[in-house]
């Protein structure tokens, strides 16, 4: 019993003290309490010995049990690199254009893609795929150097006008302007030939003599109509996409000094299998051709 | 303050208990309680539910794995979620209505701490007897005896928590699959691990710790305290009519002392070890037994029960002065069990409308935000959507999709030539779509269109719908 039996109604205990009359009930802790205090400290003096813990002159104690995060962290990698070997050697094997026939090739190359793009692509091309000035969107159905599934494997693969992979894309428009190539009011004309191409407000005039100086100058890789050439790289100047801006004062920088935009090459750097993976991503972005 | 004196003990060992087995109402409305609540507890998971050969048979079952809740005919999905938390609400809105109504009512009766400890008492009266007998058997050393009747008695314990942790991972898995790899060794590491700890923890909490956990564990009692008022009902000892108190003289009450013949039957039944008599203790579950007790003592003398009876604290001083108390519904029916009543009824009518009007086709758009347009070579406008398709059907399903819109545009599926879209049977089906405004036309160049988003069933033509907005080129 906690209370003894009395005859009068029990008053609580109290502690004995009193502050302006004010007393102090006793309710002292249980036991079982303290041992449970007593255990959390053992417990953690346990821990502290079989996990890495406790700082040294040098890095810390390794713990018995000899697990640390990093290790673990490693491990776990290990773990899904192992989980994923089969699917991979799958996709490394088959070929590039048959993996939008195979539901589970699909499936895991989109998320695996998704994920090697936000690491090592977006940084240019940003987190959507929707690129900026200077670099491309990925999400349109305009292609500077081709929209299949294989054109952007080896864009990938090897890279745009970079000095690190012989097999890089390769094309260098001439800096017209800079170069003293044109003058400056047959640059005018090609650049109002160029918006009159791409049905933009030109002077008809201007543009009507431009003609001559793009079919003299530019035909070679743009093609005749302007629609480019995707062998070269040369962009479609009839469309409404614009790498660098399409207004006049954006072409006429372009045709003065020329644009020389690069890509790193990623078969150094990506497994095939994330190169793949990343590809079939773009491809899947809705410009796939 | 005296400084004189040894200072008091900051820590206090477990005064034991030993509650005397007592009869009355209340003992057996708790044991049609304990027998009640057990058995729904361990044979809910043996109850079988025919749902087809895809589906499990367990009328009860929370599929961790496939991420379903089945209960009888209704089959919870992870996105459905708030009916349970629905259903935590009202649970908890429950517990408020009955508290304010009936005290620690929930304490008393129902709560498994209690039911279990019940349990582990009775056990513990079959091995080793009745109070007296525990008594004795406390105090003396240990001989062969001793060690044998402990012995039997934490085995009956030891069965019954593993019984009950056993009762839990049921619930999780399908039941008789599970009951037979648990003999042959075959189960999951962590049901046996999850047995374990629950084994642990019913044979300590039932068998050791008992009242401390609703002393020194548990919140609510605390929490309590805020849905209790004087209308409350609370077990209380009526001392204007007990004291004072004094033995019987000769069999005889001295005319001068009051109905109460400290017969300490009160003090005897109690599980949580207090005396009632002192007036309201936080030790108090109120379980009842004191009233069983002490009813039975007032028969035998023949003085009025109730000495110990359930009482609002506003009718105490109405009973002192000589008054009749309240009648009981008075104290029920009052604002705030009302309001609580009122709560409660309007989640649980909240979720059997929403019971009722659960979509058959699981369709969510979610317009891409980045880039939230995208301009074509033509000049076009085009946004992406992703939608997800949920068939809960047993068979795979094919669902048609298309849109509605005041402005012309055109649908396209990523990866697909149709619009026919078939989702596995039981899975979700995540799928790329695009919506392509014409150059210049109203939705390229506005800055938000509303549309319309159509799923039909191809199967049993049931269609559902989803808005969302196209961005335009906002110019």
């Amino acid at each position: 019993m906690s209370k003894k039996p009395t005859t009068t109604k029990a008053q609580p205990e109290t502690t004995g003290h009193s502050w302006d009359g004010i007393e102090e009930y006793n309710n002292p802790l249980p036991r079982w309490w303290l041992w449970t205090f007593y255990l959390t400290i053992i417990w953690g003096l346990i821990y502290t010995i079989l996990y890495p813990a406790w700082p040294l002159v040098e890095g810390a104690t390794q713990g018995l049990w000899g697990g640390n995060p990093r290790t673990s962290v490693a491990a776990e990698i290990q773990r899904f690199d192992d989980a994923n070997a089969g699917i991979e050697a799958k996709l490394v094997a088959a070929d590039l254009t048959a993996i939008s026939a195979d539901q589970e090739l699909v499936g895991f190359a989109t998320n695996a893609g998704a994920a090697v793009f936000k690491t090592w692509c977006a940084q240019c091309h940003g987190a959507g795929a929707a690129g900026a000035k200077g670099y491309p969107n990925l999400n349109d159905n305009d292609w500077l150097w081709g929209g299949t599934i294989e054109d952007i494997h080896t864009t990938i693969q090897h890279g745009i006008r970079n000095t690190e992979d012989a097999d890089a894309r390769y094309s260098e428009m001439p800096r017209f302007g800079a170069d003293e190539l044109l003058e400056s009011e047959q640059i005018d004309q090609v650049v109002h030939y160029v918006l009159q191409l791409s049905g933009q407000d030109n002077d008809a005039a201007l543009a009507a003599e431009g003609a001559t100086v793009f079919a003299d100058n530019c035909a070679a890789c743009h093609a005749e109509d302007g629609s480019g050439d995707r062998a070269q790289g040369a962009p479609n100047l009839t469309d409404a996409i614009w790498l660098y801006g399409g207004d006049a004062a954006a072409l006429t920088e372009t045709v003065t000094n020329a644009r020389f935009g690069v890509m790193p090459a990623w078969s150094g750097r990506l497994s095939e299998a994330d190169i793949r993976a990343v590809a079939t991503w773009v491809h899947s972005r809705g410009g796939g051709e | 303050m005296s400084s004189s004196e040894t200072p008091p003990a900051l820590y206090a060992a477990r005064e034991p208990i030993f509650p005397r087995r007592v009869k009355g109402n209340f003992r057996t409305l708790k044991w049609v309680i304990m027998v009640v609540t057990l058995g729904i507890y361990y044979v809910t998971p043996w109850l079988r539910w025919d749902r087809g050969p895809s589906l499990p048979d367990q009328a009860v079952l929370v599929d961790l794995a496939n991420r379903r809740f089945f209960f009888f005919m209704i089959e919870i999905w992870p996105d459905e979620f708030y009916f349970i938390a629905g259903l935590l609400i009202m649970a908890g809105l429950g517990l408020f209505l009955f508290t304010s109504a009936l005290g620690r009512v929930w304490c008393g009766y129902t709560c498994p701490q209690t039911v279990w400890t019940d349990l582990f008492i009775l056990v513990e009266r079959w091995v080793e007897g009745d109070r007296n007998a525990r008594v004795r058997l406390w105090n003396q050393k240990w001989d062969l005896r001793k060690f044998r009747l402990r012995m039997t008695k934490w085995f009956i314990w030891l069965l019954i928590g593993l019984a009950t942790g056993g009762a839990w991972v049921f619930y999780f898995t399908d039941a008789p699959t599970l009951a037979r790899d648990l003999f042959t060794l075959d189960a999951h590491p962590i049901a046996y691990s999850t047995m374990g700890i629950l084994t642990v923890t019913t044979f300590v909490f039932g068998g050791f710790a008992r009242e401390q956990i609703c002393i020194y564990a548990c919140p609510w009692p605390r929490i309590q305290a805020a849905m209790m008022d004087e209308d409350t009902l609370v077990v209380a000892y009526r001392e204007w009519r007990g004291e004072p108190r004094g033995k019987l003289k000769k069999g005889e009450l001295d005319p001068s002392q009051g109905d109460c013949i400290d017969c300490m039957a009160c003090v005897n039944v109690c599980p949580v070890g207090i005396d009632i008599r002192n007036g309201q203790q936080l030790e108090c579950i109120t379980c009842a037994l004191c009233i069983d007790a002490c009813d039975e003592v007032m028969d035998r003398i023949g003085k009025p029960r109730g000495l110990i009876g359930y009482m609002a604290l506003k009718d105490e001083t109405v009973e002192r002065a000589g008054g009749h108390p309240k009648q009981l519904w008075k104290h029920i029916l009052r604002p705030r069990t009302l309001l609580y009543t009122a709560l409660w009824s309007a989640v649980g009518v909240g979720l059997i409308v929403a019971l009722f009007m659960r979509s058959p086709i699981d369709f969510n758009v979610t317009p891409e935000r980045n880039p939230i347009f995208v301009t074509l070579s033509d000049g076009s406008i085009r946004n992406a959507y992703e939608i997800r398709l949920r068939n809960k059907q047993p068979e795979d399903r094919p669902f048609l999709l298309s849109l509605t819109s005041d402005s012309p545009l055109a649908l396209s599926l990523e990866g697909r030539e149709s619009y026919v879209v078939t989702v596995p049977a039981d899975e979700t089906l995540t799928q790329r779509v695009y919506v392509t405004a014409p150059p210049g036309s109203r939705a390229a160049v506005a800055d938000r269109t509303a549309i319309r988003l159509w799923i039909v069933d191809q199967v049993n033509q049931d269609r559902v719908y989803a808005n969302t907005v196209f961005n335009g080129k906002d110019q």
